[in-house]
């Protein structure tokens, strides 16, 4: 703190005053809108995305309750059809792609590795308005009327047949994507360029490992995205054939150029949250991490690997057996590295001293909910078996499972980890715990029907659907009801803690990392003296690590 | 209020078993990995709960020999099961020599089915059961998904172009048959029923809907569309004869040969120039647009039954080219599944292009 005071003694007016940090220094909406702080930045994306997820998360629940009888009753059917795609647009790349990434790594990458700020503070603030105005786009078209086509836009039904905006819809997502580039960009360079003085490779935490992963993935795959979504609109407008079979195009062009993207874009998701539970595991086991370069380059393979097996969404699409074979194995392979990571992540509790926060909670939620996702995922990659479940509720069922069983479980767990650190409070934390064991069941019985349904055939995007299917409907839409209060609870007490929390302290959960050796809220420029890094990451079982508060 | 509870899929074909067998092996292997990891993380979570004296757990790097394991086993498992997948997956995908066939078009929003001897339905397929079927599927519009669960069976309808898949049904009844691609605002009322008949049922639905075979509504069109003013198969064909062509090579201008299948003839019909046969001019205009699914696929059957000699004669008087007013009886052309009725005595054509289809639905974009 000296170095923000002048050195001259300072006369009373301010004696004990608390010392300055990132909230504090300034106030007002230009000093928000305007600031390169990256802890900043963190925030205004924290309401962004917190914005995005309601939306989506209404969407959902629209959906749900239409499901919740056979017949359509509740919205009209070109209704529902724009609901789940505004449903699937919101989420996943408004919510699920930006969400870790963005807040957390924005938040906490400069910090982890002993720096001022990202390499580019105002690339950084730039990359927030891109995707602002992509959402806002968006989300304006989605006020008129959005689009029919699914989150998947498949050609010829998005080219020539459907009525709906499917090209400003395209355009918002385009935008956002350069928000995404250049995020990564940011990222890879800010770990390369800016690591305080020690931190070698091997000594970044596992968060960081899983981010520049991430951040690769989003600088090669995002410009694939673009391509395929300018295409559409070019088939669109000009009625030049790319897509179109009536216009000799290939539709199965645009599939390969989507998934080539989308694949890599669900491991966009998971790694980060990945990277959240294997910084949230030592600390509440109060262990080293096992295996920790096993896991640090399971990262790594995941996002090569992740690249090569998107073909296992077209299984029935009509590509030829041996690229359905190539695929598939492919496929299994890329399981592995994910598996490694579970064991790795099992074995860090072995002889621990586990306690179990809402961080830990939702971290232990993550590695049930991906375990299932993953091993339902070995279900879809095996040739015989997808053909009978593809594009049902096995599908739906399954991607939930990681992406929000998975993904919004790291999410959560990274909010409530880093709370403290962002705000300077606490979280009730009973209240914590519950919301966690709320969101867990409410998320089980969500989705576990839904593997039923599809195994039973119930295809994906019905919006009437035979009178069998109910039963496993309605417990599927009354496990949603449940999981949408788990999901209001955080967001109460959250805001509550930011006047009542109790002080956190510089580092109340007694972590290792540099995060936690600055002040809770940490001052602009991070750290009062630039750290120097003598030890590896985790190092819980060496010292005692001194808790602050 | 809730109709009958079903939690498993009736089991109504002969992949039906490979499906589930291969399902109840992944869901052991499944299970059993699950219960390992979860119940090691529950075990540990009770014996390593923070408590007074174990607050300083000792340090574990990590092991090499235990990263070999999981990696190994996971591998290992992952193998086996893509293998078996592919074992089933090859089953589903390769239709057997004798099947009988059927041809599917799709378009928003329904399914219009085409047997061989003519009979036509919507929204309904009439099976025998025990009896392989070939499905042909094309689609007018935009991508479907020809799928029946109780078959195990799914496949993408694209658009110009043709898939084809089997099934055996081992089962009497009605099934669902679902769209499972999105194709738009009545995606979930693209739904029909696949009907598997005992043999003689079959046969009886069959004579109560004979229509004449669908080779012989080929004829017919081959005649109303002038097809036979140029593939005439006497001294004035400009065109090559089709007798005895499906299923045969075709030597082509550019030296390449190609199979002449049913995408070989699709795509002669509708994109005339791209494969110019050798010793032939491309005069022959594109019928896109003016023949539809439906009827391309009575043009290919009777392509394929088309034998020695039994090329329809011209028989009228408006024929551009040569008029050639000698009206004979033409040859029938015995279509290859029995059941036909005569052929009409005079097949006088109409003006060829006047009463054509519209041109399918995606006419353009509408931002």
């Amino acid at each position: 703190m000296s170095t923000l005071v002048s050195p001259a003694p300072a006369p009373a007016p301010q004696p004990a005053a608390a010392p300055k940090n990132y909230l504090n220094v300034a106030y007002g909406l230009k000093s928000w809108l305007l600031t390169t702080d990256h802890k900043r930045i963190a925030i205004l994306y924290l309401v962004t995305i917190s914005l995005m997820f309601i939306l989506g998360g209404l969407a959902a629940s629209l959906i749900r309750m239409e499901l919740i009888t056979p017949d359509g009753n509740l919205v009209e059917a070109q209704t529902y059809n724009q609901l789940f795609s505004a449903h699937g647009i919101i989420m996943v790349w408004f919510f699920l792609i930006p969400s870790i990434p963005t807040v957390m790594g924005n938040f906490v990458i400069p910090m982890m590795i002993g720096a001022r700020d990202l390499a580019f503070p105002r690339l950084n603030l730039a990359s927030w308005y891109i995707f602002v105005l992509g959402a806002a786009v968006v989300l304006w078209t989605i006020l008129r009327g959005g689009v029919d086509t699914g989150w998947t836009f498949y050609p010829p039904y998005s080219t020539s047949s459907s009525y709906t905006n499917v090209i400003p819809v395209a355009a918002g997502i385009l935008i956002s994507g350069f928000s995404s580039i250049l995020t990564g960009l940011n990222f890879v360079v800010t770990v390369h360029r800016m690591r305080a003085p020690g931190m070698t490779w091997f000594r970044l935490p596992l968060f960081i490992w899983s981010l520049y992963a991430t951040s690769i993935i989003l600088i090669l795959a995002t410009p694939v995205l673009a391509m395929v979504l300018l295409l559409v609109a070019v088939e669109r407008i000009t009625g030049f054939g790319i897509f179109d079979p009536a216009l000799n195009g290939d539709p199965l062009l645009f599939q390969h150029l989507f998934w080539f993207y989308s694949h890599p874009a669900v491991y966009i998701m998971v790694l980060p949250a990945m990277g959240v539970v294997s910084e949230v595991f030592p600390c509440f086991a109060r262990k080293n991490i096992f295996g920790y370069r096993f896991v640090a380059f399971a990262s790594v393979a995941i996002a090569v690997f992740g690249f090569l097996v998107w073909g296992h969404h077209m299984f029935v699409a009509g590509q030829s057996a041996y690229a359905a074979m190539t695929f598939s194995v492919l496929s299994y392979l890329v399981a592995v590295p994910s598996a490694i990571k579970v064991f790795n992540w099992t074995a860090t509790l072995y002889k621990g001293s586990i306690a179990f926060d809402a961080p830990m909670l939702y971290a232990i939620g993550f590695i049930a909910m991906f375990t299932m996702g993953g091993l339902t995922g070995l279900f879809l990659a095996c040739l015989g078996l997808d053909i009978h479940v593809h594009d049902t509720y096995f599908v739906i069922a399954h991607f939930h499972f990681i992406m929000v069983g998975g993904m919004v479980m790291g999410y959560m767990s990274a909010l409530h980890f880093w709370w403290p650190k962002m705000t300077g409070r606490k979280y009730p934390e009973g209240w914590g715990r519950l919301a966690a064991l709320t969101i867990f069941f409410g998320f089980l019985m969500t989705f576990l029907p839904q593997f039923l349904l599809g195994y039973e055939g119930m295809p994906r995007r019905y919006y009437h659907y035979p009178p069998e299917f109910q039963v496993l409907n309605v417990m599927s839409s009354a496990g949603a009801t449940i999981l949408g209060a788990g999901y209001v609870l955080p967001l109460l007490y959250l805001l509550w803690s930011l006047k009542y929390g109790k002080p956190a302290g510089p580092n109340p959960w007694g972590a290792t990392g540099l995060e936690w050796q600055t002040r809770s809220p940490p001052p602009t420029d991070n750290f009062e003296v630039t750290p120097t890094v003598t030890t590896e990451p985790y190092n819980y079982s060496q010292e005692e690590v001194p808790r602050g508060g | 209020m809730f109709a009958e509870i079903s939690l498993f899929p009736e089991q109504a074909s002969t992949a039906a078993r490979r499906v589930d067998a291969l399902l109840a092996f992944m869901l052991s292997v499944s299970t059993l990995i699950c219960l390992l990891i979860f119940g090691l993380i529950i075990v540990f979570s009770i014996k390593y709960r923070r408590r007074p004296g174990n607050e300083h757990p000792p340090r574990i790097a990590g092991s090499n020999t235990l990263e070999t394991i999981w990696t190994a086993i996971p591998t290992v498992v992952g193998l086996v099961m893509f293998v078996w997948g592919v074992e089933v997956y090859l089953y589903i995908v390769r239709p057997p020599q004798d099947a009988m066939e059927v041809y599917v078009v799709a378009k928003q929003w329904m399914w219009k089915i085409q047997h061989p001897e003519g009979q036509r339905e919507i929204n309904e397929l009439h099976v025998p059961v025990g009896q392989p079927v070939k499905v042909t599927l094309t689609s007018e519009d935009v991508i479907h998904n020809f799928s029946v669960p109780a078959f195990r069976m799914k496949i993408d309808v694209l658009p110009n172009r043709y898939v084809q898949t089997w099934f055996q049904a081992t089962k009497t009844g009605r099934y669902h048959l679902f769209c499972s691609q999105y194709c738009g605002v009545s995606h979930s009322g693209m739904v029909g029923t696949v009907v598997v008949m005992k043999p003689e049922q079959y046969q009886a639905w069959l004579t109560s809907h004979a229509e004449g075979s669908i080779a012989l509504e080929g004829r017919k069109l081959f005649l109303k569309y002038q097809c036979v003013s140029c593939h005439s198969a006497d001294s004035f064909a400009r065109a090559p004869v089709l007798e005895g062509l499906y299923g045969h090579e075709v030597r082509l201008q550019d030296g390449r040969t190609v199979l002449a299948d049913a995408a070989y003839i699709r795509k002669s019909i509708f994109n005339p120039d791209a494969d110019i046969v050798a010793g032939f001019e491309p005069i022959m205009p594109s019928f896109q647009g003016q023949i539809t699914e439906e009827e391309l696929l009575k043009l290919i059957a009777f392509i394929k039954a088309l034998g020695p000699g039994q090329t329809p004669k011209r028989i009228d008087q408006s024929l551009p080219p040569v008029a050639e007013p000698k009206a004979k009886q033409p040859a029938q052309p015995k279509p290859s599944q029995g059941g036909a009725p005569k052929p009409p005595a005079r097949e006088s054509p109409k003006p060829a292009f006047g009463a054509g289809p519209k041109p399918p639905a995606n006419a353009g974009p509408r931002p």
